[in-house]
């Protein structure tokens, strides 16, 4: 439960409120993770939070890459950290998606907003072993065209001629020629056998249930859909309980959970 | 006509429908094109045709002041234009091509005529258009949400 110190070594704007922190160990070692783990960072004097890990697990350094969004009190005092600024980290945690699991298989990854973010280093590991994989879908959907995350890595992913990427925006004026529609929009369109498919999906939730919907009437199972849960974790090690949904807890149990076992916990209403 | 009623039965839209149903509609249909920046329809015009693209892309605009808002855009394979089922038949978006676009033109009248004069017809075609209405209020509704935006 102690965090490890650890400087920041680069921050980058990605978008309005959305920052990208690069860190290093004060200690000099690395961090090894698998792509949707997270960690739990921490702004000194302000708190702890989970922050998804976005960089590139293939590369050393690729488990200090952190992309956040200035919601909250925590947030916002970690996206304002400077470089050499010290930040707290614990982790990495959780599971991780089934980047190994769906060699052989065509791979769906549907995303949203700054879900992006922890799937960027499964499209890292898809892109590097191209061979292993059918055909790679990537789909994506932002509120607006200003507010696509990582658009030039996306640029130059859409550049990849073996790889299908579709992106659309929720709003947009008449200057974007793109697509305008909800991300579930691009799931009939795209180019996959959904009996031979494995489906990652992370975005916010409402997002994720309408895309695992649109996943279903295209004929994918449950058991091929993945989905990253990233719901109230505090403690990140199963002790807390904020986290408990049913018998399970997102911190240790997910944030990655395999969509036959999530869906029967989700479908119970809060309220 | 031949070639013309081939186009038809090759549409996705019409994927399984009966031959006889298949002979009525191509007499409402033909061919069009619209170059990039186009209208395809403007906003409170008669909706007298629908379309059925088949290249291309189109958005659906709104106009306001000083701006101009793209609320939804339409592809390949998909259809363009609802208000032509429902009185007063007019317009309540504009429609723009994107890019070259080739669709089929439906004339509404003839196809609501037809309808008319066979309702197996048009319970068919009912059955085709709503899957395609209740996704795009689904999809209205998710976008009206604004999933993405910040909520405390």
């Amino acid at each position: 439960m102690v965090p490890r110190i650890a400087r920041v070594r680069r921050r980058q704007r990605d978008l309005k409120d959305v920052w990208t922190l690069d860190l290093e160990m004060e200690d000099g070692s690395d961090l090894a993770f698998k792509a949707g783990q997270f960690n739990m960072l921490t702004a000194f004097g302000v708190g702890e939070a989970p922050i998804s890990i976005s960089g590139d697990p293939a590369k050393p350094g690729g488990g200090l890459v952190h992309t956040i969004r200035e919601v909250g009190a925590v947030s916002g005092a970690l996206a304002r950290l400077t470089p050499g600024s010290a930040i707290g980290v614990r982790g990495p945690f959780g599971t991780e998606w089934p980047v190994a699991e769906a060699r052989g298989s065509d791979v769906v990854v549907l995303t949203g907003g700054l879900g992006l973010a922890p799937l960027r280093g499964v499209i890292y590991s898809l892109l590097a072993n191209r061979r292993h994989y059918g055909k790679i879908a990537l789909l994506y959907g932002a509120r607006g065209p200003d507010e696509i995350l990582f658009r030039s890595e996306l640029e130059k992913w859409r550049c990849m001629l073996d790889i299908e990427l579709l992106v659309t925006v929720d709003h947009a004026e008449s200057d974007w020629h793109g697509s305008v529609g909800v991300v579930t929009t691009l799931v009939p369109r795209a180019d996959f056998d959904p009996d031979h498919t494995i489906a990652m999906v992370c975005g916010p939730e409402i997002m994720m249930r309408f895309g695992i919907a649109a996943l279903r009437d295209k004929g994918v199972s449950d058991q091929s859909i993945y989905v990253s849960m990233e719901r109230s974790m505090k403690c990140a090690i199963g002790l807390c309980g904020h986290c408990q949904l049913g018998p399970v807890f997102v911190c240790k149990d997910g944030p990655v959970f395999r969509n036959d076992q999530l869906a029967p916990l989700m479908a119970a209403k809060e309220r | 006509m031949e070639g013309l009623e081939r186009i038809v039965r090759e549409h996705p839209f019409f994927a399984g429908m009966k031959e006889e149903f298949l002979e009525l509609i191509s007499s409402c249909a033909k061919n069009v094109r619209f170059e990039a920046g186009e209208y395809v329809f403007r906003e409170g015009q008669p909706a007298d045709q629908f379309y059925l693209l088949r290249s291309g892309r189109v958005a659906i605009q709104l106009s306001a002041p000083e701006r101009v808002l793209t609320v939804q855009t339409v592809g390949e394979d998909e259809i363009v234009g609802a208000s032509w089922l429902v009185p007063p038949y007019r317009w309540g978006f504009d429609a723009k091509a994107l890019e070259l676009s080739r669709a089929i033109a439906m004339d509404a009248a003839c196809l609501r005529g037809k309808c008319e004069g066979d309702h197996d017809l048009g319970y068919e075609m009912m059955k085709r258009f709503m899957p395609v209405l209740i996704q795009r209020l689904h999809a209205t509704r998710l976008q009206i949400l604004d999933v993405y935006g910040v909520h405390n």
